[in-house]
């Protein structure tokens, strides 16, 4: 797959040299796609990498269904964290706000037997409030939010010892283990797959519903860019990359279907990265958070309300870490003190691995959850190769300053020939 | 008209050879042939400059003349290498490669934004990376003492252990010259050293001048004040559009104001305007006594009763010196986006307003294109359509969502008309000229629709080619039946463009004068007019 990409990247902008506008809007187009999606191409090598040292184990059904469940949390806390920094700000509370959420929904649950709709109800709200008040310190009283989340990351944690008295609370109903840890059941059965086995029928539909959704909508897309006379890619590319993405969409969903069903935070997961993702692409608000990391001045002079914004994004952030906290305190059966420890570090690399800028304007949903995933496979990968802990804390900080000095690296040459 | 005066020959920079030069005066510093380029623009053009030992220099020009850029070149702000041209001091050629070179040769620099650290001592602040020592450590006793020897020289009586921030602008200026000393200069360069400073400050600073050239200091003062230069200038070096156009001995020369700001001014106006017959219907907006404070210091006003009207079709300017508070009455207005205390009204089409956020001045109609629209008017990491469409997102909008391909449209449209030269309406606004950039400021304030646009600077740093074309752009605006004021620091693009024009100096409008009667020299008089 990568050397596909890789060939076509080389030959186009090349190969394009006598006819002037077209060819030259289509290869600075692609010169611009190759930056962005530099990490995409990480990405696959750190996977190829790996399925060659763990001799095809890193993509078995069992190992994917337990990277995406494993990471869900962080992922989680990596699409909030994205919005943060693309706006300029970072939030290091988030692992504390993760505990606290576990131990308020433990406490509900477990300690008060309020039915469990309510009380995850409940958690949401209370991570809202997390959120609200961070905004409020940053947005409306114009507290760095370094300081503001350094502060809460201590606070948080507090109140979560507070709250569970110094212990674990457990266990949780059956359903929010469900919802963290289990399965969608196979109402349909198995089908057979020929060599690759049984796999559930269910679980294969989604991956084919997700992927006709997934070319409809390119393909609306696309049909709105021609009807506005907008330049689009050729047929030819625009069926390469349909097929490309519903290759790896249906790889996934197979292996899934040959393992178990759908793990449930997977389905989660993948409405949040479809909202975020429009509400980035498409929604003012997002466009707003853009605006406010490009350039704060002329944000506030075009007459975005930056407050308001900025405050929107922290209780954004807050509602998040306590779904995370929900997903985290399911899985481990227990809300624990020292739940989420640096989980805002994970979810921080993760923003950044996956092309945000240290100054804030650039990133991308889809960006920090490749970050998420690129850590996620050296993790594992590295566990299941039986490397120690230390090499593999050394080799995700490399991975994290590469990413980072790639950046860097690329916008200063961009400076450069700009002036 | 403003040919060459009767000025000594010996100070006509450039025109002898050295040996001749040096022979008849004793120059401590001479600057030839300096050339600096920026992309795009060149700020200083073959400049000449030679002061004698032991005088009060100073140099004029409108904003933008080069001053600031030459001072830097001498200074070592710009290194040996970033500019053509020489430079001696004390018969010296020098290369300066950074300021702490150039200040180890005795040339200090002060600029017009005082650097004092806030939280640290006088004293500390004038031995800050000088600092006396013994062993390797501060030697807390002789640095107050010397202090505070220092602040005697300077006429300053504050104790050395005072933190910077608590005394006023004007004796923070007297900190930076006592550092200056402590540093052994030799010659001291003042940019725009009364500025910021009231009536008082500036007598004894001028004072203190006047004490360290006595004491042999040779000093280089950039000012706008000309009553304050004519006071105490022994020469007066004149630029204008990086040139140097003349040097004036004001001992011999008995030089008025009027003299010199012929030579600031000097120059025709050639066909660098497009015609435009204007048709001037009703008021759209009017302000009275408009008072703004700064947000620093809170007692000082900006502006202060300021009122004017503006017209349908009609094009308005705003003249006025550095600091004379025109960015300041725009900003404030346009939402408050500059100072603190604004008072006065505003009315638009007759009917008292309020404007409390940028957000309601664009609703009410107004527009304001920022004086510098990188660091205020873009975000320079985007593409042009994003550019275009941020201020008026909510018309390409529905339920919160954002038509992208409406937004190409428009974007693209704003391309054709205002011939923003790029690729596509994708490409990144970081990577165009100023002049392409400026259009998209334009096309994102017109998506406004507003009613009234203040353009603040609105050709800075722009080649000829697209000014030409900016005018063009204002000029169809105004004729839309808009209301523009045009904030500029070149005074024939004012009377080339506007209608009418107002003047303003420190914070007041000072004049007010119709196209048909305004000229350069009218305005400069108005410009420099001190409170009455």
């Amino acid at each position: 797959m990568t050397s596909v990409e890789k060939a076509s990247v080389e030959t186009l902008p090349g190969g394009g040299s006598p006819p002037p506008p077209a060819a030259k809007a289509s290869a600075g187009r692609f010169s611009v796609n190759l930056r962005q999606s530099g990490i995409y191409i990480a990405f696959a090598l750190i996977i190829v990498l790996f399925s060659i040292l763990t001799e095809g184990e890193l993509l078995s059904p069992q190992n994917i269904s337990n990277i995406m469940v494993q990471n869900s949390y962080i992922l989680v806390l990596a699409i909030g964290m994205i919005l943060i920094i693309i706006a300029g700000h970072i939030d290091l509370s988030v692992g504390s706000v993760v505990a606290l959420s576990g131990a308020i929904s433990a406490v509900l649950m477990v300690e008060m037997d309020v039915a469990w709709p309510l009380a995850l109800l409940i958690t949401l709200i209370a991570g809202a409030l997390i959120g609200a008040w961070q905004g409020y310190w940053v947005a409306y009283f114009g507290i760095p939010a370094f300081i503001v989340t350094l502060a809460g990351m201590l606070v948080f944690r507090a109140l979560t010892l507070t709250v569970l008295g110094n212990q674990g609370i457990g266990p949780f109903p059956d359903e929010v283990r469900t919802l963290s840890n289990g399965f969608v059941e196979g109402y349909l059965g198995n089908v057979g797959l020929g060599p690759l086995g049984g796999a559930d029928l269910i679980t294969l539909l989604v991956g084919l519903a997700a992927v006709a959704a997934i070319v409809g909508s390119q393909w609306r897309a696309r049909q709105g860019r021609i009807g506005y006379r907008q330049p689009v890619d050729s047929p030819l590319l625009f069926a390469l990359k349909m097929a490309a993405a519903s290759a790896v969409v249906l790889v996934v969903i197979v292996q899934l279907a040959r393992f178990k069903n759908l793990p449930w935070v997977l389905v989660l997961l993948a409405f949040l990265v479809v909202g975020y993702t429009l509400v980035t692409n498409r929604a003012v608000f997002g466009r707003h958070i853009y605006a406010i990391g490009g350039n704060l001045h002329a944000a506030r002079l075009s007459g975005i309300n930056v407050k308001s914004v900025t405050f929107w994004l922290f209780v954004n952030m807050g509602v998040l870490s306590a779904i995370a906290g929900i997903i985290f305190a399911g899985r481990l059966n227990q809300a624990g003190p020292t739940a989420g420890n640096s989980f805002e570090l994970d979810a921080i690399a993760a923003a950044f691995i996956g092309g945000a800028a240290v100054q804030g304007g650039v990133g991308k949903v889809v960006g920090a959850i490749t970050g998420g995933l690129i850590m996620a496979v050296i993790n594992n990968g590295m566990s299941l190769i039986g490397a120690p802990s230390e090499q593999v804390m050394l080799f995700k900080g490399l991975v994290l300053l590469a990413a980072v000095a790639l950046d860097v690296w690329a916008k200063r040459r961009a400076g450069a020939q700009a002036g | 008209m403003f040919g060459s005066p009767a000025g000594r020959p010996g100070t006509r920079p450039g025109e002898k050879s050295d040996a001749e030069t040096d022979a008849m005066t004793d120059h401590i510093l001479q600057m030839r042939g300096i050339t600096k380029t920026f992309p795009g623009v060149k700020a200083l053009q073959d400049v000449n400059l030679a002061v004698r030992r032991g005088e009060i220099h100073a140099i004029c020009g409108e904003n933008g003349a080069g001053k600031s850029t030459l001072m830097k070149v001498l200074s070592g702000v710009y290194p040996h290498g970033t500019y053509e041209g020489e430079i001696h001091f004390d018969g010296e050629p020098c290369r300066f490669s950074g300021i702490r070179d150039s200040e180890r040769h005795g040339i200090v620099i002060i600029h017009q934004e005082l650097a004092l650290s806030p939280y640290l001592s006088i004293a500390e602040n004038i031995f800050l990376g000088n600092e006396r020592t013994r062993r390797g450590l501060i030697d807390w006793n002789r640095t107050n003492a010397e202090a505070a020897a220092l602040l005697e020289r300077v006429g300053l009586r504050e104790n050395p252990v005072t933190a910077a921030m608590d005394i006023g602008v004007g004796k923070q200026q007297l900190v930076e010259i006592a550092k200056a000393l402590s540093k052994k200069v030799r010659l001291l360069i003042l940019d725009e050293p009364t500025a910021a400073l009231n009536d008082e400050d500036s007598a004894h600073l001028l004072n203190l001048l006047r004490g360290l050239r006595d004491e042999g200091i040779t000093s280089v003062i950039i000012s706008h004040k000309l009553n304050e230069i004519a006071a105490v200038a022994d020469s007066t070096t004149i630029i204008r559009d990086g040139r140097t156009i003349e040097t004036l001995d004001m001992r011999a020369d008995h030089v008025t104001e009027d003299r010199i700001i012929s030579g600031m001014v000097g120059r025709d106006l050639e066909h660098r305007y497009p015609p435009h017959e204007p048709t001037i219907g009703e008021e759209v907006l009017r302000i009275e006594d408009w008072t703004v404070h700064s947000p620093v210091q809170h007692d000082r006003a900006v502006v202060s009763g300021a009122g004017l009207t503006l017209r349908r079709g009609e094009i308005v300017g705003l003249a006025g010196l550095m600091g004379a508070g025109r960015t300041e009455l725009a900003m404030s207005l346009f939402g408050r986006s500059y100072g603190v205390d604004v008072s006065g009204r505003v009315y638009k089409d007759g009917r008292e307003i309020r404007i409390g956020s940028v957000r309601e001045a664009i609703a009410h109609g107004i527009a304001y294109a920022t004086e510098d629209r990188k660091r205020y008017g873009l975000n320079l990491i985007e593409d042009i359509k994003r550019n275009v469409s941020a201020a008026a997102l909510k018309k390409l909008a529905k339920g919160g969502w954002i038509n992208g391909n409406e937004e190409h449209e428009v974007a693209d449209g704003f391309r054709a008309s205002m011939n923003i030269k790029a690729p596509s309406v994708s490409s990144i606004t970081g990577q165009l000229s100023g002049g392409n950039q400026q259009k998209v400021v334009l096309s994102k304030w017109i998506f406004t629709d507003p009613d009234v646009l203040i353009l603040d600077e609105p050709t800075r740093g722009i080649d000829v080619g697209a000014k030409y074309e900016i005018y063009t752009i204002i000029n169809e605006l105004a004729d839309q039946g808009k209301a523009i004021l045009v904030i500029s620091s070149e005074l024939p693009e004012l009377l080339g463009l506007c209608d009418r024009i107002y003047a303003m100096s420190a914070g007041r409008i000072t004049g007010e004068l119709p196209r048909a009667e305004a000229t350069q020299e009218r305005l400069m008089q108005f410009m420099t007019r001190e409170k009455e």
